[in-house]
């Protein structure tokens, strides 16, 4: 395996809704902060990768105007992902140990506040006999989580504890957009959104972007004193139906973890994109990480959903906790599809 | 300094129909809903998937023996809706729910109609109320409801012929969004209402788009916040003959589709030409903006009718050349 590591990282802070900005003007400053403090022109970049939805702006291609905030002129090599960024990144990833790029680009940005976003969620469904009946997202999740509850995987304090827990992380992250000291006694009192699911187990509807520069072998050392190799990297999925799964557990996250060697070592720091809070249990216990590795140190995507980025902002965030020394080892993981379909891990080492 | 004013924002509605083929194995389980009966697909371990696929979950065999299940189930997970969305099944509050029907070994995702939250428990029993009117749609089954253990309604009859097969199943889809178009955007469209043609100045090479969404593309920065007011006269870069009507562009077939290098802008940008034999239309050919009455401006690009041509010689190739 080819050494690569994250060496750089921005984001925009994220905010129920972007008014005045366009998702171009959004991107813009966020890559263009990060060329500038990388020293970096777009020539000396070989590979370029984003991940956002056409569905979020309602426009086929949408896509395209990103572009315009990286600037491809000269031209430049390109590739886009209908997923998360944290994808874009295991495309480049992928390229980069090909030997096709030393110094790679990858961003993810989505403006959800255009549209409702649950609604346009039902989309991912399948399309014959689940998407007429346009389950919203948050049902989605709330089925996932009644299962839970109902087989005592866990109960409803736990899922507040989990809200308490990311919230109280997110006073520290700059970027995040619900922060806070509260009380699980509190959150519990207060009215479901779609039972058993209350607001404070949903992650917020977020405008956002971040972006990342990966950077492969010898050329490291120029970017970052203490970078963030990536050790282990895998992502695998469940198949669409729920009725096909076992929604208890997340035995997508747990191949993935193991594939990606998550356990062969303590982990200090993990970072996961769980948008619902039951969601954050499953994950925690299929990555196997205890009690000495500290959760969402950023308040994860509990703080701040900006969708299509939030997972490349969990690299990110995981990246950066190895950079200042808190983290020998860190783990990213990322989402997609309704009910934790689909699950991507990451594992970053400081040496 | 004053604040600009803010963003304008416009309804942006998505609607379109998806037609999907169905296949032997779907189009068996959408034909049985037109008949009122809830079919399955058996997998190689003897367990009946609802709703059917065409492959087995777990090892992708190729799987297609249909099994009927009963349309009487338990309910397995639920999420009650306080507040129903648009397009939702029902307008009022109700359950999205897994049910596992009777003969099933995967749960159906449908609704549950019940008059309160605590009307729902998970291992309830509940049975299909079935529209009025069938068509091959999972709709086809309105919702599920308590079963109370009394006699249940009878079922509508089917039809007795129910017509032809279905082999594709119609599924609309609607989207609403707002949008809002930023700041520059918002400056250009208000310059519209107004008759005044607003570009932008790149600050790396001086170069003036229009339109302009508030990024220069080439060198990927802001452009500069400086409106540049360009007069509605230009020259005609690239063209193309157009002989297919469309519904928004009300000039007599056939037309020219014209790129226009407004005089003071160095970017292009789409219209249509009138007032002008296609024969005659040529690259570096000067026009001008002909304008809908002040009266039914509004903020839109649509306030230029089309272009026109002026009585001036033409400009020269190399002037006009790098946008080609």
């Amino acid at each position: 395996m080819r050494d690569v590591a994250v060496v750089g990282f921005t984001q925009s802070k994220v905010s129920r809704r972007e008014f005045d900005r366009n998702e171009t003007e959004i991107l813009m400053p966020v890559i263009q902060e990060l060329k500038k403090e990388m020293n970096l022109e777009n020539t000396d970049i070989d590979f370029i990768c984003s991940g956002s939805s056409d569905y979020l702006a309602g426009q086929s291609f949408a896509f395209v105007a990103g572009l315009d905030a990286v600037g491809a002129w000269p031209p430049v090599s390109e590739s886009h992902v209908e997923m998360d960024g944290a994808w874009a990144l295991y495309e480049a990833w992928v390229k980069m140990q090909m030997g096709y790029a030393d110094i790679s680009l990858v961003y993810g940005f989505g403006k959800p506040s255009m549209g409702d976003l649950p609604h346009t969620m039902a989309l991912q469904l399948d399309p014959y006999a689940v998407m007429p009946l346009w389950p919203d997202a948050v049902s989605m999740a709330a089925l996932q989580a009644r299962l839970c509850l109902d087989g005592n995987v866990f109960d409803e304090r736990a899922m507040a504890d989990v809200a308490v827990r990311d919230r109280s992380h997110a006073k520290n992250n700059p970027f995040a957009q619900v922060s806070g000291d509260f009380e699980a006694d509190a959150l519990l009192a207060e009215p479901y959104l779609v039972s058993p699911l209350r607001k404070h187990d949903c992650s917020p509807i977020s405008d956002g972007a971040s972006a990342i520069i990966l950077v492969a072998g010898d050329r490291v050392g120029e970017f970052c004193d203490r970078p963030a190799w990536i050790r282990g990297f895998e992502h695998i999925v469940e198949p669409q139906d729920l009725g096909a799964r076992d929604l208890t557990q997340s035995r997508s996250t747990a191949i993935a973890g193991e594939k990606a060697g998550v356990g062969k070592d303590k982990v200090d720091v993990a970072e996961i994109y769980a948008p619902f809070s039951h969601q954050s249990i499953l994950v925690e216990r299929a990555l196997g990480v205890g009690p000495e590795t500290t959760l969402n140190p950023s308040g994860g995507a509990l703080a701040g959903n900006p969708i299509m980025a939030t997972g490349l902002s969990r690299i990110g965030e995981a990246a950066a906790q190895v950079w200042n020394g808190t983290a020998d080892r860190a783990v990213a993981h990322a989402t997609s599809g309704p009910c934790l379909q689909q699950n991507l891990v990451c594992v970053l080492e400081g040496n | 300094m004053t604040e600009p004013p803010a963003s304008l924002t416009a309804p942006h509605h998505l609607a379109y129909t998806y037609k999907r083929s169905l296949g032997p194995v779907l189009g068996a389980f959408f034909n049985g809903l037109r008949e009122r009966r809830i079919l399955g697909v058996r997998r190689a371990n003897g367990g009946v998937l609802v709703p059917p696929k065409e492959y087995d979950p777990e090892s992708g065999e190729s799987i297609d023996e249909m099994v009927e299940v009963s349309d009487e189930g338990t309910v397995a997970s639920w999420a009650w809706v306080n507040a129903p969305r648009a397009h939702q099944p029902l307008d009022r509050p109700f359950a999205y729910a897994l049910i596992l029907l009777d003969g099933a070994e995967t749960p159906l995702l449908h609704i549950i109609d019940a008059p309160n939250e605590s009307d729902i428990k998970t291992g309830m029993r509940v049975r299909a109320r079935w529209a009025d009117e069938t068509s091959g749609s999972i709709l086809d089954i309105a919702c599920f409801e308590a079963d109370d253990g009394s006699k249940p309604q009878p079922k509508p009859a089917a039809k007795a012929d129910g017509g032809d097969p279905i082999e594709i199943l119609r599924i609309p889809v609607e989207l609403d969004y707002t949008y809002s178009a930023g700041q520059s955007a918002s400056r250009l469209l208000r310059g519209l209402a107004e008759g005044r043609l607003i570009g932008q100045r790149c600050p790396v090479d001086g170069k003036v788009y229009f339109p302009s969404r508030g990024s220069c593309a080439k060198h990927a920065v802001p452009l500069s916040g400086d409106p540049v007011e360009l007069t509605d006269r230009g020259t005609l870069v690239t063209f193309s003959i157009n002989r297919v009507p469309s519904e928004n562009i009300k000039l007599e077939l056939p037309y020219a589709a014209i790129q226009v290098v407004l005089d003071g802008a160095d970017t292009t940008f789409f219209h249509v030409l009138g007032e002008c034999n296609i024969e005659d239309v040529r690259m570096g050919m000067r026009v001008q903006a002909v304008w809908k009455p002040r009266e039914e401006w509004d903020q839109s690009v649509g306030n230029i009718l089309y272009f026109k041509p002026l009585d001036e010689a033409d400009a020269d190739f190399d002037s006009y050349k790098e946008h080609i």
